[in-house]
C-alpha cells in the first residue's frame, strides 16, 4: 500500500479540497448564511414578512429561518409595521438588547418615513431610524416577499464586509426617547 | 306592558322627559336613534335611571365618545365638548344615546364606572384623546397615547403641522459618534 498521500496528486488536492481564506471571510460566510431575525411584527408588514418565512417563498433557502423569539439570539431585527410614539421606546428597547453585530432592516413605508400617516398622523414615529439606526431600507405599503428577501440579501452583503476587529461598532444612541 | 319589550325612541326620549324634565336640555335624532342633551350634573341620575329602570333596562354601555364643536354650531348644545354615551338594552333590545354638555373653561363630568364597568376604559381613551376629566374614575390614565405625551390630539384645535415633524428629531446613524 505505502502512503496514502503518496499516491495523491499534489496538484488536484490543492485545487478541488482545500480553500485557502481569512478566518475573517470564514467568520463572516457562516453569519451572513445563518441570518436569524428577531420576531418582531408591528402591523400589516409583519403579514409579509411571515408569508417570506412560509413555504412559498421559503427564506430558510437563504440560510435566514429561524425567527427567534427573544432579541439576545437574534442579530437582524426586521422592523415591520407602523412604529408609535408608544411602541418606540419598546422598540429601542429591544435593538439594545440584541447582542453585536446586528442589523436592522426598515421594512415599508412607515417605518421608512411615517408612510400614510407621515403629514398629519400625531401617533406615529416618522421614520424607525430617529430611534435605531437602520442599515437597509425596503420600499412598500406593504412590500412584496421578494423584496424582503433582496433586503436580506443586501444585509447578507454588508454581513460579508464585517471586520473581525470591529466587532464593537459603535453606534450613537438616543440618552432618553422623546415623544413629539 | 310586558318587559323585555322594545321601546321606540320616542318613547324612551318621553319617559327622560317625564321623569328628568328640568334636565333635559334638548333631543335629536340620527341615524335612526334619537339622544337627549343634558346637564352634566344631572349626568349620573339618568344613567342610573336608564340601567336600572325595569322597562328600559339598558344593562350595556357600548361606547363612551365626545364631540368637539369648536367649529360647529349646536342650538340645543352651547357648550364646547359632548360627551356621548351609546347604550344598549340586551333584554329589550333597543338602542340609545345619552350627551352631557362639558364646558371648555371646566371639562370635568362624573365618571360613570360605578354603573358600568366598560365605563373605565372607555373614558381612560376619551379622557386621553380629547382631556376630560371623569372624576370618580379610579384609573384616569392614558390608554392609547404614552404616558408622557402632551396635548389632546382628537381635540378640533389640536395642530396638524409642527409636532412630530421628521425634521423635529435627530436621526441616528451607525459609527458617527
Amino acid at each position: 500500500m505505502g502512503n496514502v498521500l503518496e499516491n495523491l496528486n499534489p496538484d488536484s488536492f490543492t485545487k478541488d479540497t482545500v480553500f485557502i481564506n481569512s478566518l475573517e471571510n470564514l467568520i463572516n460566510l457562516t453569519r451572513a448564511n445563518s441570518v436569524w431575525p428577531l420576531t418582531f411584527g408591528l402591523a400589516c408588514c409583519a403579514i409579509e414578512m411571515m408569508a417570506t418565512g412560509a413555504s412559498k417563498y421559503d427564506i430558510d433557502r437563504f440560510g435566514s429561518g429561524p425567527f427567534r423569539a427573544t432579541p439576545r439570539q437574534a442579530d437582524l431585527m426586521i422592523v415591520a409595521g407602523t412604529v408609535t410614539h408608544k411602541m418606540a421606546p419598546r422598540v429601542k428597547r429591544l435593538y439594545d438588547m440584541m447582542p453585536e453585530p446586528k442589523y436592522v432592516l426598515a421594512m415599508g413605508g412607515c417605518v421608512i418615513r411615517g408612510g400614510p400617516y407621515v403629514k398629519y398622523g400625531y401617533h406615529v414615529v416618522k421614520g424607525v431610524d430617529l430611534i435605531v439606526p437602520v442599515d437597509v431600507y425596503v420600499p412598500g405599503c406593504p412590500p412584496r416577499p421578494e423584496a424582503l428577501l433582496e433586503g436580506i440579501f443586501k444585509i447578507q452583503k454588508l454581513m460579508m464586509r464585517e471586520k473581525i476587529g470591529d466587532r464593537a461598532r459603535k453606534s450613537t444612541k438616543p440618552e432618553v426617547y422623546q415623544p413629539a | 306592558m310586558p318587559p323585555n319589550q322594545a321601546l321606540s325612541q320616542e318613547e324612551i326620549v318621553q319617559r327622560i322627559k317625564d321623569r328628568f324634565g328640568n334636565a333635559v336640555t334638548g333631543a335629536g335624532a340620527h341615524g335612526g336613534q334619537s339622544h337627549v342633551v343634558v346637564k352634566r350634573e344631572e349626568i349620573i341620575p339618568i344613567l342610573t335611571f336608564l340601567k336600572n329602570d325595569r322597562e328600559l333596562q339598558f344593562d350595556f354601555l357600548a361606547d363612551v365618545t365626545i364631540v368637539d364643536h369648536l367649529y360647529l354650531e349646536v342650538p340645543d348644545l352651547p357648550e364646547r365638548f359632548a360627551v356621548v354615551y351609546s347604550l344598549a338594552s340586551m333584554g329589550c333590545g333597543h338602542r340609545f344615546r345619552v350627551k352631557a354638555a362639558v364646558p371648555e373653561s371646566d371639562p370635568r363630568l362624573d365618571s360613570a364606572c360605578a354603573l358600568w364597568k366598560a365605563a373605565l376604559w372607555g373614558e381612560r381613551e376619551a379622557h386621553d384623546m380629547f382631556g376630560i376629566e371623569f372624576t370618580g374614575n379610579p384609573d384616569l390614565r392614558r390608554l392609547l397615547m404614552p404616558a408622557d405625551y402632551n396635548g389632546f390630539p382628537l381635540r378640533k384645535d389640536y395642530p396638524l403641522r409642527g409636532r412630530g415633524e421628521r425634521e423635529s428629531f435627530q436621526q441616528y446613524r451607525r459609527g458617527a459618534d
